[in-house]
């Protein structure tokens, strides 16, 4: 499998002396839906801007598909779509506008960027307001509208810095489905998040950078496996009994319909509602007080106090 | 290559066209104004100047400024505000040589330039029978002033950084070289030592050049003009290349 990106030693300290990225390696396979996670100041954005031509690095190197950034500058952002975290288009243009300019800023001619530019309004439900100045959408319409300029040029990788952020739950199914349409048709996905459900659902690897370094790269399936322990909440319709009996885990009755259970990797579920059942204790509800990956990454990225 | 050389004019061209109350309208008016004023009420005080009489002089100054003051605000605003709205981004992510992005902002403000100056000339007429005496040495001034204060915008684009800095140029730099280099007088008519300083500013030999063109007098020679105005330019694209590419407050 060829790698579509491969970054080497990066590293950007900025003129306030910010040493924002401290020499990180990331490689990312082609076809893969690559998850880079990481608190606020983490580095994330500094490293999308870097591969994207939008910051300069000050040491390392970026390859896109093999072709090295410093030397084929152009043609690795003929490869990459980016969708930038902050709104970055002229609010006073016209939706369809930017799209096509967009699209001749890539040299693609107007009658080719007009088709291409018809297809993704229409996928992203944005038709309607194709004339519309692009300062009268709301803020899902908005980030839409980026992903679309993102694609009008039908890159290799596609980059995405926050894609649902600000977008109503309905409309980010329809845009998970949409990105895991394009991943399944071969376009390698980077996809920078905060909500890690988004991360745990939809991509394949993930690196986890904290304070400018990775502290952690591997596939989904193998960091998730390491979630030691999780927290669930179950409720009962009936009162729960005062003293509950706890073996292969620890439980903790909240009030008199709830009861938290720590269940740790090496417990089965069935086990327990099958001890508490054996305890008159009948189990109407389970939830879980955490995402999985949220319990890791607060594992990975905590300070040493 | 071309096609984004395009993309970035046409949608210059249409940003300044959307606005036409704000970018065309203002400089018709205030024409109009100079004509009435300097031309009209004032002119017939004043009498002749380099043997024209003073509502014809003071055309091709008035024109020209206009030039000046439309190429460099466009410029100078277009790319401004792509950098306060963050969307100078969507051509620093796109495979576009920055000569081509230098080319395609200075073009831009050639054309605001040229549809403002044809505005303004148009509007002259319903004041002023004339003809232009030399359509080439016209056209070639307004080109090489055109291109010169499009790029002088581009460099303080460049470092502007608040709206501030886009209107402290042209009020304390350019509106003074621009009435001091002579457009509405001649030269000649100055103390030697002021006519001599006058030398020093480039919209002198402009205006002089201009105005040979248009009405066939001037003070200076047209190809020492064009030779100054070239070397401008090249001085002003080779630093507007330079810190385009070296990113100066658009890549940190």
């Amino acid at each position: 499998m060829q790698v579509a990106l491969s970054i080497k030693d990066l590293q950007k300290t900025y003129a306030n002396q910010l040493h924002a990225l401290k020499g990180i390696d990331l490689q990312v396979e082609q076809g893969d839906f690559f998850a880079l996670l990481g608190s606020n100041g983490a580095g994330k954005t500094t490293a999308i801007g870097i591969i994207c031509g939008l910051l300069h690095k000050t040491h390392g190197n970026v390859k896109i598909l093999g072709l090295d950034q410093d030397t084929h500058e152009n043609e690795v952002k003929r490869l990459i779509g980016l969708m930038p975290q902050e709104f970055n288009f002229n609010p006073f243009e016209p939706v369809e506008e930017i799209l096509i300019n967009q699209a001749g800023f890539h040299g693609i001619n107007k009658s080719v960027a007009k088709a291409q530019s018809d297809i993704l309004l229409k996928k992203m439900e944005l038709w309607d307001k194709r004339l519309d100045q692009a300062k009268s959408l709301s803020g899902g319409m908005k980030r839409r509208l980026m992903l679309a300029r993102a694609l009008i040029h039908q890159p290799k990788i596609l980059i995405l810095d926050e894609p649902t952020a600000g977008v109503d739950v309905e409309i980010r199914r329809s845009m998970w489905a949409y990105l895991k349409e394009l991943n399944s048709e071969g376009m390698t996905i980077i996809l920078t998040t905060h909500y890690l459900e988004e991360a745990e659902s939809l991509c394949r690897n993930i690196a986890i950078l904290n304070e400018g370094e990775v502290v952690e790269q591997t596939s989904m399936k193998k960091l998730l496996a390491k979630v030691s322990h999780q927290v669930l909440i179950l409720e009962s319709s009936s009162v729960l009994p005062k003293n509950i009996t706890q073996e292969k885990f620890t439980c903790e009755r909240l009030d008199d319909h709830s009861l938290q259970v720590v269940l740790e990797s090496d417990t089965n579920i069935t086990d327990v509602l099958q001890n508490l059942s054996n305890q008159g204790v009948s189990v109407d509800h389970v939830r879980s007080t955490q995402n999985r990956l949220e319990t890791l990454f607060l594992c990975l990225t905590a300070k040493d106090d | 290559m071309w096609i984004a050389y395009k993309t970035i004019v046409i949608r210059d061209v249409l940003r300044f066209s959307r606005i036409w109350v704000q970018t065309i309208f203002p400089p018709i008016i205030t024409t109009t104004l100079y004509l009435l004023i300097f031309g009209g009420l004032m002119g017939e005080r004043i009498g002749q100047m380099q043997g024209i009489d003073y509502l014809h002089y003071i055309i091709p100054g008035i024109i020209l400024m206009t030039v000046i003051t439309n190429s460099y605000s466009n410029t100078v605003m277009s790319f401004f505000l792509s950098k306060f709205n963050h969307s100078i981004e969507e051509l620093l992510v796109s495979p576009v040589p920055y000569w081509i992005i230098l080319l395609g902002y200075t073009s831009g403000g050639v054309v605001r330039g040229f549809v403002v100056g044809c505005c303004v000339l148009i509007t002259t007429s319903f004041f002023v029978e004339f003809e232009i005496n030399d359509i080439g040495i016209t056209f070639v001034t307004f080109l090489l002033t055109a291109i010169l204060f499009s790029l002088a915008g581009f460099i303080n684009a460049i470092y502007a950084k608040s709206f501030d800095d886009v209107t402290i140029v042209p009020t304390f730099i350019l509106m003074p070289m621009t009435y001091l280099g002579g457009m509405f007088y001649s030269i000649d008519i100055l103390p030697q030592f002021w006519q001599d300083v006058s030398k020093f500013n480039p919209i002198y030999y402009m205006v002089d050049s201009f105005r040979l063109g248009f009405l066939g007098v001037s003070t200076s020679d047209f190809w020492t003009s064009v030779s100054v105005l070239l070397i401008m330019i090249a001085i002003l694209a080779i630093v507007s290349f330079y810190l385009l590419k070296k990113g100066v407050n658009i890549k940190t």
